[in-house]
This record gives structure tokens, sequence and C-alpha cells, in this order.
């Protein structure tokens, strides 16, 4: 690959000469000349995003199992109101339109599945727009933005609607409007603890997505055997979770098992679908390793010592800001060129 | 000899021009923290007008008799005994406010306005300019403030100045009422200004190029427009 890239800069800088020759001197010429990366790859935006809607049916049918059909509103508003909310920017902002490549309404569809059930439809699409708007848009758009688009609208409305956001429905057939705490809730407030099974199949109270860790798992282990995720960062979230709540385990057997800290919350949607974002992941393989051991050791941190039950939204959203750093920590090294030669 | 601006001048170009929170970005610390309610506002930025007009009109009177060396220093402790005023009437007067602002009526002294004036106009400048300069940034910041505040309010209690605006179907938005929606209204806030800004360059700009072309000179260059401020 490396030499082909040489022989084609070989190419065009012939090229060049071979028309600055024939030019007059006056005259300005413009070369279509791009920068890197030359390489091109057979996944499109758009056909990316449509692969994540993909993998998220699962967990979509779960929440619309568990938590009732009415729940499908909660994902048209925060669909719409993202789509919606680019549109109205870019037209503002006098910029191309992109709302077709699906990444808008990937972000409400996400928003939407880290919801809690029978979440109010307004603040639901006061997530959606802030989701977009100040997530993503006001960065300049898709692959600018240095945070999740998803997790800025849910934090936003963490701290805008803080009793609206924990109030969650119990899940199943049960009566309506009728509230139970969340696995981890449970744990924090009233030490009791869920078994793994109802956790693994989703029969309890949390987010519409993040119930059913079955359901999550066969999205992303989808998205991974296709390619658009890679399993560096799920797996290194999994194993730092796996060590350190082990660490605090062993440290105090009143602290919940590492097994359960796995399927309890959101832990697994995030180490799928959030913190894999193309955009606010860091894109070297060792930066992978250290961006989800991070994510676990600060959401163990919270969830053990924290005021709130859950962390992993602001553990995700807290790495997400280390990105750019652990990037230039993890440079690899120019092929072919000493090391010393790098540094300097 | 420098060019003399109008009086007025002095006063209005406080206001927007160089407005201490949107374009010099100065006094950020009272302007994020207190900024809660619209009166907080109000109030801080009239403690800080307060001590501004007073420090920039006594410095400007000693400004000769300071030695270089020493007149940050001089000019605290000239600054500090205003806010000393200032604490200790609001203590005595305004004691629900004086409670709400907290420490940040004594932390006026540190205020980059104020030290920013002093250092910037007051010892350089007459006192009936100083004041005037003074006045209108202490002006310019009681716009920002008022707006931030009210803003901030609005969203966050339904309240603006005590009174219900928004009906009570209207969940206020906690985040507004805590630090991060300080710095979001902020941010968003000098986003749109600057916005503005740019939109009326470019409009000023597009008008000049225009000016040239009609007369039929030649191709206008970039001293012309950097001239022109544009």
């Amino acid at each position: 690959m490396i030499v082909n890239l040489w022989q084609a800069q070989v190419e065009v800088k012939r090229k060049n000469m071979e028309t600055t020759t024939t030019i007059e001197p006056k005259q300005k010429v413009y070369f279509d000349l791009t920068t890197s990366p030359h390489l091109h790859s057979r996944w499109t935006t758009s056909k990316v995003m449509w692969f994540v809607v993909a993998a998220l049916v699962p967990s979509i049918a779960a929440a619309l199992t568990f938590f009732g059909w009415t729940q499908i509103f909660i994902i048209i508003v925060a669909v719409a109101f993202s789509v919606g909310t680019e549109i109205s920017i870019q037209t503002i902002r006098k910029k191309q339109i992109t709302w077709f490549d699906g990444s808008a309404a990937l972000t409400g569809l996400l928003l939407a599945l880290t919801l809690p059930p029978n979440f109010s439809l307004s603040a639901t699409a006061i997530g959606a727009i802030v989701a977009i708007g100040l997530g993503k848009q006001i960065f300049g758009g898709l692959g600018y933005n240095i945070f999740n688009p998803a997790l800025v609208g849910r934090a936003f409305l963490q701290a805008a609607f803080p009793v609206q956001i924990t109030t969650w429905t119990k899940p199943n057939f049960a009566v309506d409007s009728v509230t139970s705490a969340t696995p981890l809730a449970a744990l924090k407030f009233d030490k009791i603890f869920t078994d793994t099974a109802s956790m693994t199949i989703g029969n309890i109270g949390g987010s519409l997505g993040e119930t059913s860790a079955i359901a999550v798992l066969i999205g992303g282990i989808f998205l991974i055997a296709v390619g658009i995720v890679n399993w560096r960062i799920p797996l290194s979230m999994i194993i730092g979770m796996l060590v350190f709540g082990g660490i605090f385990w062993l440290i105090d057997p009143q602290n919940p098992t590492p097994v359960f800290h796995i399927f309890a919350g959101s832990f697994l949607f995030g180490a799928m679908f959030m913190a894999t974002d193309w955009v606010t992941s860091p894109i070297t393989n060792k930066g992978m390793w250290i961006f989800g051991f991070g994510i676990s050791l600060v959401l163990i941190v919270i969830r053990i010592y924290g005021g709130l039950p859950e962390g992993v939204m602001y553990s995700i959203l807290f790495m997400n800001g280390f990105v750019p750093l652990v990037n230039r920590y993890t440079k690899p090294t120019i092929f072919g060129v000493a090391k010393e030669a790098v540094k300097k | 000899m420098k060019k003399q601006v109008p009086l007025l001048r002095e006063f209005t170009k406080g206001l927007w021009e160089i407005n201490p929170t949107f374009k010099q970005i100065l006094g950020m610390c009272p302007t994020l923290a207190v900024t809660v309610s619209a009166i907080n506002g109000i109030a801080m930025a009239l403690a800080t007008t307060f001590v501004l007009v007073f420090s920039s009109l006594m410095i400007s009177l000693v400004r000769k008799l300071i030695p270089n060396q020493v007149r940050i220093a001089s000019y605290i402790v000239i600054i500090a005994t205003f806010v000393t005023i200032v604490d200790l009437v609001m203590k005595a007067q305004f004691v629900e406010l004086s409670k709400a602002l907290g420490p940040f009526i004594p932390l006026i002294v540190v205020n980059c306005i104020i030290l920013g004036r002093a250092e910037a106009f007051a010892s350089k400048n007459g006192p009936l300019r100083s004041v005037l300069d003074a006045l209108g940034n202490g002006a310019g910041f009681f716009i920002s403030l008022f707006v931030l505040g009210s803003i901030r309010e609005i969203i966050g209690s339904r309240t603006i100045l005590g009174y219900q605006v928004l009906p009570n179907g209207f969940e206020p938005w906690l985040i507004m009422i805590l630090p991060a929606g300080a710095f979001l209204a902020l941010g968003l806030l000098m986003g749109f200004a600057n916005l503005y800004i740019e939109r009326k360059k470019n409009l000023v700009r597009e008008s000049l190029i225009a000016q040239y072309k009609r007369v039929g000179r030649e191709e206008i260059t970039d001293e012309v427009l950097k001239e022109a401020g544009v």
C-alpha cells in the first residue's frame, strides 16, 4: 500500500512538471489535488448509519415488548426533532443539507433508547434539539464533534430534569405508571440485588434500550461481525470492568460482583453503541484499549463512590474529552524512519 | 498629540464596542457565578459599577503621583477601599441580596474589569474621561449581566425579577440555574453576538467592494479593507 501511495505521489509530481512547462507564465492553473487519506472504503456514511440502526432493532423490539408499544412515540419524537434540527441549522448556516445520511436520525434513535420509559415527549424533543444543536452542529457537523451527541443530549436532560429522568416505570405487563427502581438504584439505595438472569433478558427497570442485555449483545455482535464496530473498545471495557470491578469486590464483598456491573445499567449499551462512535473514539488500536479501560475505571468509581447509581454516560463523555490526547500519545511511528528522527 | 475622542464616545463605547463581557471577556467569574436570577445580576452589576466609577476617578486623580513600579498595588488598595464600602452598605441595607451574592461582593477587588480599566484607561486619562469610561463599562457589564440573568431566571425558574412569566405547565430547566447552564447560556450569547458582528462586517465589506466597482477604480486592496475595519 505504501509503495502504491508513493508511486501515486511520484506520478502526481511528474504530471505537475509536465503541465507547468506547457502553460503561459501569467495564467493560474489549478490542479485537482486532494489531501490524504487516499484510501477508499466500501462503507459510506449512510450505509454505516443504517447498519447501526439495523443493529438497534433488537433493542427497540425489547423496549417495546417490556415497556409497551407506546414507547414508539419517544423514538419517533427524538428522531423527528433530531432530523429537523439538523435540517434547520444547516439551512440557517447555508451548508449542504445532509440529513439523509442517517447520522442525525441515528443520534435521535440512540438518545431515545437512553431515556426512561414514558419520558415526557416535550422533554424528549428538547433533548434531541440539544443533542444535534449543541452536541454536533455547533462544532461544525458530523465528524467534528468532540463529544457523543446523543450522550450530550441525555446529559443535558439529566441536568435539566433530574426527577423525570430517574422515574423508572415497572416493565412487563405491570400496571401502568407504577414506578420501580433500576437494579443499580435498588442496590445503591436499598441494598437489593437483582439476579443476572432477569438482567440478561431485560425484565427490569431501566432506560428503554439498556435493560435487555441479550438484545444489545445481538446488535453489538452483528456490528462487530460486519466490521463497523472495532471489537477492541467493547472488549477493553468489559475486561476493564472485570479487573477494576473485581478489585473492588475483593476488597469488600459488599460491593457487587463484576458480572453484575457488566449486566446492570447501560454498560453494555454504552460499550456497544456509545463508546464505539467513530467520531468520538480513538483511531489507534492502542488508543482504543486505553479508552475502554479508562471508561471502566471512571465508571466503577462513579458507581461505587458517586452520588448517582449509574455513570456510563458521564464516564464515556469524560473519556471522549481525552480522545485527542490519547490519539496524540499513541501516534504510531512513521514507517522506515528511526525513532530518534521522529522525536526531533 | 493623540487624537481626541468625543466625550460621549468614551461612554458609549463601553455599551457594546468594548463590552466587558462580550468583547473584552473580562469579569467572567461574577458573570457566570451570580447570574442565577435577574435581580442578582443587577445587584452585582451596580456594585461593580460603583466601585469601577469611584476607583477610576481616584486613580485618574492620583495617576501622576503613583510611582510606576508600585502602581498595581496602589490601584488594588484604592479598589479595596470602595469594595469595603459596598460590602458594608449591602450588609447593612440589603441583607438578603448580600447573602445571595455571598463572597462575590468582596471578590470585586480582583475583578479584571476594574483593574483593566484602571490600567488601560484611568492611569492615562483625565478624571472626566475616566469616569465616563467607567460608567460606560459599568453599563455594558450591567446589560450583559441583566440579559444573562433574565434568560437563566426565565428558563430555570419560570420567573423574572420574582414575577412569574411562564405558565405552570412549563417544566423549569434546572440546568439553567446550575453552573452548567451559565456556561451554556453565556457561550450561546457570545456565539450569537459574534455571528451578528460577522454578518455586519460582511455587509460593510460587500458594500465597499460594490462602491469601488461602481466608480470603476482598481481592484480593492487589503489595506483599504483593513483601514475600514472590515
